[in-house]
């Protein structure tokens, strides 16, 4: 008997995960830049898990599937819809960030309309939150499912045994997507765990786990649309670890001096976007001039959204302790730039 | 159930006020260790189980953390989920939870996300319960913005504020003294009343002194003012019942009022609540003090199991009668 044929990836979607990628690098870019300016601070950064996150967003129904994320989740928050003028709002600190109104340091992303969770700096504190989630769908009768990123780090976090446990005894509809680096700022995996691969701890819950190469969109991709499928149907929660690199220090704030030089040319070497810039164009789906003219345009729409957000105001003293409690006035959210009117990140076109 | 005549225990009300308040609202779900089956190791939750459910009656694996952080996570995708801890001592694995996620929740989403859970569990001591099954934490919540704490007194307020509790858009954190669980019965007439989080009650009108509490300080007070109240001592006591945020006009009236005023509550003394009240008092209310500002609490120590060593750590009727009879004599 053979295997039932995996359906095959979307028409165009190895295209749209490179565009989103792309547009992610360039904020990333822009961010390391003014926070070197001294203009932006904390900077927290996606390079090299990028198509690792969006490829498996992708696999999401937006706006009915929750997203339970960490700071380095751009380009979930990107694939989903967020946009490059969000997030410098945030990370230039102005009050109309909607995330966050400029509270939480950069990219700690928050939309209920898109159901992405508000991220907490607190590691793994969102795992429960999205088993929560999951259960109340469940409660509520709803097919939504629920997706959990988390770092390598994340994984020895009590939160996160507990959360997988009880997703584990009920079959809860998650999918946990550990994005392993290797590296929980300087602590690499062998200090973090005793099992080589992550997703080995899916047994312990009854759930499949599997590992996947994280630079490879289409394996990310097919993986997670089979667990988002399971999950959504009824077969409970899965496990997929995602292997990829982490390009750049830990944070703007990280020397990563404890890596070696080699270390981190193997890291700059496992770039996903190259891997699927290549891709795209042996197969003929990208141009190579098709491939620059989208690098400079998401540089210039980067900036352009730098300038808007620079023009806007910081938040006002008066507002500090408001949204403590329910009943004060909303914040009122954000006004985006014209070019966003009809944006839906991954899922665009 | 028992006889309406002989009234309700807390533990009754509190059973009656979750049960009608999921009868009322399918949003909202009861979940912690030994809720569902057993119907919870007090009763709270009994029949629950039966009448609503596996999954709106959720026992779960002994995780407080993810008690805690799925209760969390539930309330945002629109549930209204009754967290139980089986006691308070051991709700401390999930602070973070309720400290760094629940408390921040709105605020760090500029008023986007709501999270509106209730965290119970049964607290306080003098039932030999030893260290683990004894303490009384309130003061841990109460330093939390974002947070709300009620610990009720009596039956009926039990059952207003849990009501108060659910229907509220903000986490509340509420304690359940144990060794009130079953001790009074009280005939609640109004199955439906909700009790507004952050308003005292004024349990006893008396000019001399001002007793201020909450909880099981109640009943001390209560014991204590009868005693006083032989030889011409008359005791007011106004039970706060919410802790965060307490009731400032209704402290400034009794301290108007008396202009004496002792301060009693279960947990330890230090820092305890019974500090900020004083503070407060001292800050604002200068002017109508008569005397010191007097406190009672627990001698800063864990409780044991032995009953010797536990009397002598915890406040009495005998010490807050002395107190009363230093500040009448003032
Ligand atoms: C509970 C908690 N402990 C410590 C920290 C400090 N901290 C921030 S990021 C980090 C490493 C996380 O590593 P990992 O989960 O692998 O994510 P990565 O940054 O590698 O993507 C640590 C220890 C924290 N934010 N939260
Ligand atoms: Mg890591």
């Amino acid at each position: 008997m053979s295997e039932p044929a995996e359906p095959p990836i979307p028409d165009g979607l190895l295209l749209r995960i490179y565009r989103v990628a792309v547009l992610t690098r360039a904020v990333d870019h822009q961010l390391w830049l003014l926070s070197r300016q001294g203009r932006a601070g904390f900077v927290l950064t996606a390079r090299g898990h990028e198509v690792a996150q969006i490829a498996s967003a992708a696999a999401m129904r937006r706006g009915h599937d929750s997203a339970w994320c960490y700071y380095r989740d751009m380009g979930v928050g990107i694939a989903l819809g967020v946009t490059p003028y969000e997030i410098l709002l945030g990370g230039l600190a102005r009050g109309a960030d909607p995330h966050s109104g400029a509270r939480q340091l950069t990219m700690h992303l928050s939309s209920p309309s898109l159901r992405i969770g508000s991220i907490s700096s607190a590691i793994a504190a969102h795992i429960p939150h999205a088993v929560g989630a999951a259960y109340a769908a469940r409660v509520r009768g709803e097919d939504s499912v629920a997706m959990c990123w988390f770092g390598d780090g994340a994984a020895s976090e009590g939160a996160t045994h507990e959360a997988m446990n009880l997703a584990g005894v009920h079959r809860l509809p998650v999918v946990f997507l550990c994005e392993n680096n290797r590296l929980a700022i300087s602590v690499p995996l062998a200090l973090q765990m005793p099992v080589e691969r992550v997703s080995d701890r899916a047994s312990a819950y009854a759930m499949p786990g599997e590992s996947v190469d994280g630079t490879d969109a289409e394996a990310v991709f097919t993986a997670t649309r089979a667990a988002v499928e399971r999950a959504r149907g009824g077969g409970g929660p899965s496990l997929l670890e995602l292997r990829v690199p982490r390009i750049t220090p830990h944070s703007s704030q990280d020397d990563d001096a404890y890596r070696s030089a080699e270390q981190r040319a193997a890291a700059a070497a496992a770039d996903p976007l190259p891997r699927l810039r290549e891709t795209l164009i042996e197969r003929g789906m990208l141009a190579v001039d098709e491939d620059e003219r989208m690098v400079r345009e998401a540089r210039e729409q980067v900036v352009a959204d730098e300038d808007l957000a620079l023009a806007m105001p910081e938040p006002l003293p008066e507002r500090a302790r408001r949204w403590l409690y329910a009943g004060d006035p909303p914040h009122g959210g954000v006004t985006l730039p014209a070019r966003y009117a009809n944006w839906t990140g991954v899922f665009d076109g | 159930m028992a006889d309406p005549q002989a009234g309700r225990t807390m533990v009754q009300v509190l059973h009656d006020t979750l049960r009608a308040e999921m009868l009322r609202d399918p949003a909202v779900v009861v979940m912690g260790q030994d809720v569902g089956i057993k119907g919870g190791v007090f009763k709270v939750t009994d029949g629950l189980h039966a009448e609503f459910g596996p999954m709106r009656v959720l026992d779960t694996p002994i995780s407080e953390i993810v008690i805690a952080g799925a209760a969390i996570g539930a309330a945002m995708m629109g549930l209204r989920p009754v967290a139980e801890f089986q006691f308070a001592d051991y709700m401390h694995a999930a602070y973070d939870q309720i400290v760094n996620q629940a408390a921040t929740m709105r605020w760090r989403s500029v008023g986007a996300w709501s999270v509106p859970v209730v965290f119970r569990a049964p607290s306080g001591g003098g039932v030999h319960g030893g260290v683990y099954h004894s303490q009384s934490i309130e003061a841990l919540y109460g330093h939390i913005p974002g947070l709300r704490v009620v610990v009720p007194a009596t039956p009926r307020d039990a059952g207003g504020l849990l009501r108060a509790a659910i229907r509220d858009d903000d986490p509340v954190v509420f304690f359940e003294h144990k060794a009130l669980y079953r001790r009074h019965r009280e005939i609640v007439a109004d199955d439906a009343e909700v009790v507004p989080l952050g308003v005292a009650r004024l349990d006893r009108e008396g000019g001399d002194v001002s007793v201020i509490t909450y909880g099981m300080g109640v009943h001390l007070a209560r014991e204590a003012a009868d005693r006083c109240a032989a030889d011409g001592i008359a005791t007011e006591i106004l039970d706060l019942r919410t802790l965060s945020p307490f009731d400032r006009e209704a402290v400034a009236r009794t301290v108007a009022r008396t202009g004496k005023v002792l301060l009693v509550h279960e947990a330890n003394r230090t820092m305890g609540p019974a500090a900020e009240i004083a503070a407060f008092i001292a800050e604002e209310l200068f002017t109508d003090l008569d005397g010191p500002i007097l406190r009672i609490g627990a001698a800063d120590c864990h409780l044991p199991y032995n009953g010797p060593e536990e009397t002598a750590i915890l406040p009495d009727a005998a010490r807050v009668e002395e107190a009363l009879r230093r500040l009448a004599a003032h």
